[in-house]
């Protein structure tokens, strides 16, 4: 394979501000095809803006974004077709709440994608299956626990059949047995063989997920290493000083 | 006692005995009328309001299918000016499109016209405040699943707001019978226009007060019918 049929998303010299505030200075980012990277950074550092940015929900002022060679343009037409490329799975879960499961999960596939509803609803039905999740097709949102809602979300985002997946602090609103059960999703996930970028403050799941981590800080990636490399031994102090902030020792 | 003395005179058998016989000859027209109007004026009102309150969202600059400043502008201006004219003016000044449309100025078919063009603007407004009550992140999870606007306001806005939509299509309703009543005394017809001529004209309290409880009995049909549909369409709740 050459090498430009293997990278999925390439991002570079982004820079996006918000009025004087300069939110995003400069990224680069490469993830090829397969490739699960976990994007960490403190709050406020960017990571959400620049997943905006790739899902083309936020414009951005210098540098370029393409998934699989096209380049994003937010608010453009060609968008509508490039963003079903794109998975996205936001914190708030945002299932719509008066449609049940099922429905949450075939609205797109069917009025977005013009798939048959046979086959939308088969793919749902094989999705929900596997997240254990099929018994509840017919019930609503608010019926559902913050874990379920979530990996109903998964499921809604992969009915698409994107080519990459983006997940937003999926888990920063649950209760921790729920936790568990998202991240189990999406490992599975990433084991069969999905192009993943994850921002999460779940430093054991990055760590068994990731194949490479980026870092973050002030709108700019200060470490992009293989998982194993930045927790054991990170090259920049911001990065020693953020990993330790998860640390817990006695005095 | 005055009061007791009110009652045995307004209660007087000859009275009620006259005023059950006109009850009896009048009001199921007029109950009719007054049914027919409202429901017909309060349709036609959603017709032109609903998509101009879904304009009113989606056209402003932050909307999902911004339009020009100036039309906004404009598309505001004409809704508060037709909210701001009170209804017995407004039906006087479109007399003249009335008999166009209709052909004639007084009866029950010529009220539906000032009665639209009173409620429209109302019900543009009313869409406005339930469409904007949609949590934005659905409408951000709809573009970022690459969905056009037209779906995105179709699929997304308008279901997730039907319980809002329904309450307030009952303030809608409830007010064009208010309305309708009102015009009985420009040639509308129906209860309102019953309560006017036996109350206010002749002197029949008796047929003015049954006039004035029937549209009671029909505000709260209405409103206890809407406010049931809404809950029951609401699936955010138990």
């Amino acid at each position: 394979m050459a090498d430009e049929d293997r990278i999925m998303l390439e991002i570079a010299g982004l820079k996006k501000k918000f009025g004087e505030d300069v939110i995003l200075d400069g990224v680069d980012l490469t993830i090829n095809k397969g490739e699960v990277v976990v994007m960490l950074g403190s709050s406020g550092c960017g990571k959400s803006t620049l997943l905006r940015c790739i899902n083309g929900l936020e414009s951005f002022d210098e540098g370029s974004i393409r998934i699989d060679g096209e380049e994003i343009v937010s608010g453009s037409k060609a968008m509508t077709h490039l963003s079903q490329k794109i998975g996205m799975v936001f914190q708030s879960y945002d299932l719509f709440p008066h449609r049940n499961i099922l429905d949450n999960i075939t609205l797109a596939p069917v009025k977005v994608q013009r798939r048959a509803k046979e086959d939308a609803r088969a793919q749902a039905e094989q999705l929900l299956r596997r997240v254990g999740l099929w018994e509840k097709r017919k019930a609503y949102p608010r019926e559902l626990s913050g874990g379920q809602k979530q990996r109903v979300a998964i499921v809604r985002a992969l009915c698409m059949n994107p080519e990459i997946m983006l997940f937003d602090e999926v888990t920063a609103a649950l209760d921790p047995e729920m936790v568990r059960e998202v991240l189990d999703v999406m490992l599975e996930l990433a084991q069969g063989g999905m192009t993943m970028l994850i921002v999460t403050h779940e430093m054991g799941f990055a760590r068994a997920v990731a194949d490479r981590i980026v870092f973050l800080d002030e709108g700019k990636i200060l470490e992009n290493l293989p998982a194993e490399t930045f927790f054991n031994n990170p090259s920049t102090q911001r990065a020693k000083d953020f990993l330790q902030t998860f640390e817990f020792k006695k005095h | 006692m005055a009061l007791t003395e009110f009652f045995h005179e307004l209660l007087a058998p000859d009275k009620v005995d006259e005023a059950w016989l006109i009850i009896q000859n009048q009001f199921p027209t007029a109950i009719w009328e007054t049914l027919y109007v409202t429901v017909l004026s309060t349709l036609f009102a959603i017709l032109i309001g609903l998509p101009l309150g879904v304009l009113l969202v989606t056209g402003e600059k932050k909307g999902i299918l911004p339009l020009p400043a100036w039309l906004m502008q404009t598309l505001n201006v004409i809704i508060n000016l037709l909210r701001s004219v009170p209804f017995l003016i407004l039906m006087i000044m479109v007399f003249p499109l009335t008999r166009a449309i209709v052909g004639t100025v007084v009866g029950t078919e010529a009220t539906v016209v000032p009665l639209v063009i009173a409620a429209f603007p109302f019900v543009a407004r009313l869409t406005e405040s339930s469409l904007r009550e949609v949590n934005p992140n659905l409408i951000e999870m709809a573009q970022s699943m690459g969905a056009s606007p037209l779906q995105i306001i179709t699929k997304v806005m308008i279901p997730e707001s039907v319980p809002s939509l329904l309450s307030n299509a009952t303030i809608a309703i409830t007010t064009v019978l208010g309305y309708s009543a009102m015009s009985g005394i420009l040639g509308g017809g129906g209860l309102g226009k019953i309560a006017i001529n036996y109350g206010y004209y002749r002197y029949k309290d008796l047929i003015m007060i049954a006039a004035v409880i029937l549209l009671i009995v029909l505000v709260q049909l209405f409103q206890s019918v809407g406010t049931r549909l809404a809950v029951h369409s609401d699936k955010r709740l138990k």
